[in-house]
């Protein structure tokens, strides 16, 4: 009975997984094809029809260098902004009391509220009407530049920090501001680690927004170049479905990585506290 | 959410020290506290009425201010503008032309939700709902049940299931589109049972597809959120029930799934959020099409706001939409949380 059991315990795990990562490797099969093979056969690697020249093919229509560029200047001043940010309201929010308060924490408790389907109007007229900062860094990045997740990881650390370490600091004569800066930051290092990896998944991915904001082929981040790529040119390519797929992995790959070096860190307990809000 | 502001509040009552009015004892003649007083003003009898009306710290004013800042530009200011569009005859001019945008009650409304791709755009995120919701539930947590029971490989298994959720949605739906497209390799594999018209140029097909496919990117999150609350459930309670009669079946009916009720609770409501937001995959995968099929609301805002330079029209949909997405998920919270 147990037997039984743990079988079928096991196979349903081994069919999920094979669920989850069969796509991945179609992808990363279909992008090495010289020619396209979509039939059974063409799930396994054949010598004679591997080739990066699908890699090529989609460089020739945009620049793919260029576009990763863009994606990582994007993701690094989101994760930027983000920690800044919210380290300044995390530390304000738990270890200052100030006038405002409360109210702070409930803006922080409402943007999470706020659904992006009604922003997205009025944000697509505000930034690219008024502020005129389409086809620009700053304007892919505002919508994401404050991040609540983030300011409730922050506080939480922050809370379990005791209390006497601050005091101490401040009975020596430091400043609010060098206590931030020499004592609380290096504290909540563990947190910062966490808000990075959390949020970094999300520009990177994000295609939307870019989209919006990103007429000028030259700005596009990764996501929205191989969005359009697939749509129109890829008709050209001698292979468009591996092209496409190469695209694909090279857009897969960076997030895939990173999460695989720092997966002890998806605990959990971590999702539990950026979601709990 | 309570918990977070009461164990703040906490805290900040019973440790905050009493600066500003009272400045502790220092030796004065030592270097070091002059610097002190030099650097933290505040400390001056005469502000002290002011300071007492700012907090103790004043400076968290400071430190939040960009954040407040940036709250107000990205998310109230545009929150407002959006219900007033939706309420106002509003469109595209040209920059720094002055034109009146008169008040029209509810007529926004009542156009968009007179047309017939309005009512198949809602209609459709109802067939996705009733597909994504339960399939979710169920899926994560037999997967983190078994994942939670395994003794091996179970870091493999996690990460596996995982790994869809962190890549770009771009990415694994070009994968989807060519799996599942005419001479895709599912239609391969199924030879003479692969559907005719083909999955995505399939009017009844469409919609579950998508559904499916959200299903498969969110599951790995949902998996770790029931992995959590399993590992809380105590193992004596599960034995107990196993000791007194009851069958595999009934110790998890009885003793497994009241453990993680509230956990189910979250991840649908985190579901209906995602529902709510569905665009990238119709937009990628078909375009809304065929003729409609797979049409969402969020799509629609889009088509309407941006392509069909109709702001007004969209923003009425988009606050429909936001408006069916918190009924639906109060009346899933009560029916989650009663008993």
């Amino acid at each position: 009975m147990a037997r039984i059991a743990r079988i079928l315990r096991y196979a349903t795990l081994g069919l999920g997984a094979i669920a989850a990562l069969l796509p991945f490797y179609y992808m990363l099969i279909g992008a090495l094809q010289k020619k396209r093979d979509t039939g059974l056969g063409g799930l396994l690697p054949k010598p004679s029809n591997l080739t990066l020249d699908n890699l090529a093919g989609i460089d020739d229509s945009f620049s793919l260098l260029g576009a990763l560029a863009n994606s990582l200047i994007m993701t690094v001043g989101v994760v930027v902004c983000t920690l800044v940010f919210g380290l300044l309201a995390g530390y304000a929010l738990a270890i200052l009391r100030f006038r405002g308060r409360g109210l702070v924490f409930a803006l922080v408790l409402l943007v999470q509220a706020i659904p992006f389907q009604l922003l997205m109007i009025p944000l697509y007229v505000m930034v690219v009407r008024y502020f005129g900062l389409a086809d620009s860094y700053a304007g892919m990045i505002l919508p994401f530049a404050i991040n609540s997740v983030a300011v409730l990881i922050f506080r939480q650390y922050f809370l379990q920090i005791p209390r006497e370490i601050f005091d101490a600091a401040r009975m020596d004569g430091a400043s609010e501001l060098r206590i931030l800066r020499s004592v609380a930051v290096p504290l909540v290092r563990p947190a910062i680690l966490t808000a990075m990896l959390v949020t970094f998944i999300g520009p990177w991915n994000e295609f939307l927004w870019p989209f919006l904001v990103t007429k000028d082929q030259g700005m596009q981040p990764l996501a929205v170049s191989l969005a359009n790529f697939s749509q129109a040119n890829s008709t050209f390519q001698a292979n468009p479905m591996g092209a496409v797929l190469a695209g694909a992995c090279v857009l897969a790959v960076p997030a895939v990585v990173l999460f695989l070096l720092f997966q002890r860190h998806f605990t959990s307990a971590n999702l539990g506290s950026a979601i709990k809000g | 959410m309570k918990s977070l502001r009461d164990s703040g509040d906490g805290t900040q009552a019973a440790g905050d020290p009493p600066r500003g009015r009272h400045p502790r004892p220092s030796p004065r003649h030592a270097p070091p506290a002059a610097a002190t007083e030099r650097r933290i003003p505040g400390r001056r009898p005469g502000a002290s009425r002011l300071q007492r009306w700012l907090g103790n710290s004043p400076l968290g004013l400071v430190l939040t201010a960009p954040y407040t800042a940036y709250v107000l530009v990205v998310f109230i200011i545009p929150f407002g503008v959006g219900v007033w569009m939706a309420f106002h005859d509003y469109f595209f001019t040209a920059p720094g032309v002055s034109v009146p945008h008169p008040f029209v009650g509810f007529d926004n409304f009542t156009e968009v939700l007179g047309e017939e791709k309005t009512q198949r755009a809602f209609a459709n995120l109802g067939l996705f709902m009733a597909i994504n919701i339960p399939l979710t539930v169920v899926l994560a947590l037999a997967l983190a049940s078994a994942l939670n029971a395994a003794t091996h490989w179970r870091g493999f298994f996690r990460v596996a299931y995982y790994v869809p959720y962190v890549t770009a949605s771009v990415a694994t739906l070009a994968v989807w589109l060519f799996l599942f497209n005419g001479s895709g390799a599912v239609n391969n594999v199924l030879g003479p049972w692969a559907p005719d018209p083909s999955w995505l140029a399939n009017k009844h097909l469409v919609m579950p597809l998508i559904a499916v496919y959200v299903t498969w990117k969110q599951l790995g999150f949902y998996i770790l959120l029931y992995l959590a609350a399993l590992q809380n459930v105590p193992k004596e309670l599960h034995e107990a029930a196993l000791t007194d009669g009851a069958g595999r079946w009934q110790a998890f009916r009885a003793v497994t799934l009241p453990a993680v009720r509230p956990v189910t609770s979250l991840v649908i409501l985190l579901s209906i959020i995602t529902a709510g937001q569905l665009f990238t995959e119709p937009f990628l995968l078909t375009g809304g099409g065929p003729s409609g099929a797979s049409l969402t609301p969020a799509l629609l805002v889009y088509q309407r706001g941006i392509e069909q330079g109709e702001p007004d029209a969209a923003a009425a949909i988009g606050l429909i939409l936001v408006t069916g997405v918190l009924i639906i998920a109060t009346v899933a919270r009560r029916v989650m949380e009663r008993d």
